[in-house]
């Protein structure tokens, strides 16, 4: 079966857009929560095949675009401590902090890492008993249980040299919190596919029942995002506000339990810094006391200087999707993917870069 | 971030598989999915299968795409 091919035929694609077509009347403005989903929308050229009663607007979901300059500071200042070998996921590297980024502090000494998995990570830390492995914990539901993973594997094998500095963010708080904002109204959400492999479409279940808001999961492929947008337009026409999976092969109501168990052991939920957002409660994930040991946090003493954001950036308004990248005077002219100003241009799911990549084949 | 793949099963030691994609055969941990089994599609998310894919379910939504698209078609 060839899984990713199936869900992309062209054929199916222009009878979805047909029905999406016929079937809308009513407008509707349509969140995609997740980065990933933006790319495959932008990507596809998904916005101009819709009707003009339908918007796309895009939400904050790309982990290294909701991390705050303060945090990232802190991942720098300690990628800066001699002995320390700081491991991350690719992506973090060239995110602008305060004053620099990884990628800066390694060319200036620091010994920076690039891995694919905390297997990596833990990986390293074993061959370097000598030397402070941290892992930069930066991701949502989805890669949180990873992480978790790694610190049980660790603490199993006694590896007294792997630490995390968790930046984690769970989605539903956010979500929850934009809402409560009043700053924008959406008529209908595509829920993260794979978050919700994880944590179940149930975790939505409060937004289409406390704020009548139609929710789909949706799935990455074209057809996935068609299919879900077709969804959502039938709820909507019919005033109807449920929770439906459109990615049914990947995700369930009550998710992967056995992921969650794992996260819920190692982390518990502890508040976070959203860039644009702010603090929200309950949004984050620390280290549970059983695992303090690997905290990355308060296993060293760093400094990681005052917090600086980027002059005219408007990351945080396009994460709270009241502003879209074309709004920005930098976007393109002094932000560009090769010399980043914020976060959403260097994430390859960020919006910014995103529209950087596709915007001429959408063109609204 | 949040990119997952389907990688196909193909050997299990422990909690770590053998998973081929796109040609590719790498190692993957089934630490997340304990009850994988040779020949069954994970989606491979850093390193880790985060959750197996359901066959059925995959060819079930391809067939009421189909029909929906057929409805979409006739009035084209």
């Amino acid at each position: 079966m060839r899984l990713a091919d199936d869900f992309r035929s062209s054929q199916l694609a222009r009878g979805l857009v047909g029905g999406i077509r016929r079937n809308s009347t009513r407008k509707a403005r349509l969140m995609e929560f997740c980065g990933g989903h933006t790319v495959a929308i932008m990507k596809h050229g998904i916005r101009q095949l819709l009707p003009p009663t339908i918007e796309m607007l895009s939400g904050p979901g790309c982990p290294v675009c909701v991390t705050g300059n303060a945090d990232l500071d802190k991942a720098i200042a300690l990628a800066r401590i001699p002995g320390v070998i700081l491991t991350t996921f690719g992506d973090m590297l060239k995110v602008p902090g305060s004053r620099s980024s990884l990628q800066e502090a390694r060319a200036e000494g620091a010994d920076v890492r690039m891995v694919y998995s905390t297997l990596d990570a833990l990986q390293i830390a074993r061959q370097n008993p000598s030397r402070q492995v941290v892992f930069l914990g930066v991701g949502f539901e989805t890669t949180a249980p990873t992480v978790a993973a790694s610190v049980l594997q660790a603490d199993k094998e006694g590896v007294g040299n792997y630490f995390v500095l968790s930046l984690h963010k769970l989605c539903p708080p956010v979500i929850k919190a934009i809402l409560d904002s009043g700053e924008i109204r959406i008529g209908g959400l595509i829920c993260p596919g794979h978050v919700s492999a994880v944590v179940g479409s149930q975790s939505w279940d409060f937004i289409a029942r406390d704020y009548g808001i139609p929710c789909v999961v949706s799935g990455f492929e074209p057809l996935d995002i068609l299919q879900s947008v077709h969804m959502l337009v039938s709820q909507v026409e019919k005033g109807e506000s449920r929770v439906e999976i459109a990615y049914r092969r990947g995700v369930s109501a009550e998710g992967n339990k056995r992921a969650l168990e794992i996260m819920y052991q190692v982390f518990e939920p502890g508040a976070a810094a959203w860039r644009g957002v702010g603090a929200v409660a309950a949004s984050g994930l620390k280290l549970r006391k059983a695992y303090q040991r690997f905290d990355a946090e308060s296993a060293f003493r760093f400094d990681p200087g005052p917090t600086v954001e980027p002059k005219g950036c408007i990351c945080g308004e396009v994460l709270r999707a009241v502003k879209t990248p074309r709004d920005c005077k930098l976007f393109r002219t002094v932000c560009t993917p090769a010399n980043p100003v914020g976060p959403c241009m260097v994430s390859s799911e960020g919006s910014c870069a995103a529209y950087y990549l596709y915007e001429a084949t959408d063109e609204r | 971030m949040c990119l997952a793949v389907p990688a196909l099963v193909k050997s299990i030691d422990g909690d770590e598989a053998e998973v081929e994609l796109g040609g590719v055969t790498r190692r993957a941990s089934l630490m997340l999915t304990p009850e994988a089994k040779v020949g069954d599609y994970v989606l491979l998310h850093a390193g880790y299968a985060i959750n197996i894919v359901d066959q059925s379910e995959a060819e079930e939504t391809l067939s009421m795409l189909r029909e929906m698209a057929r409805l979409g078609e006739d009035n084209e």
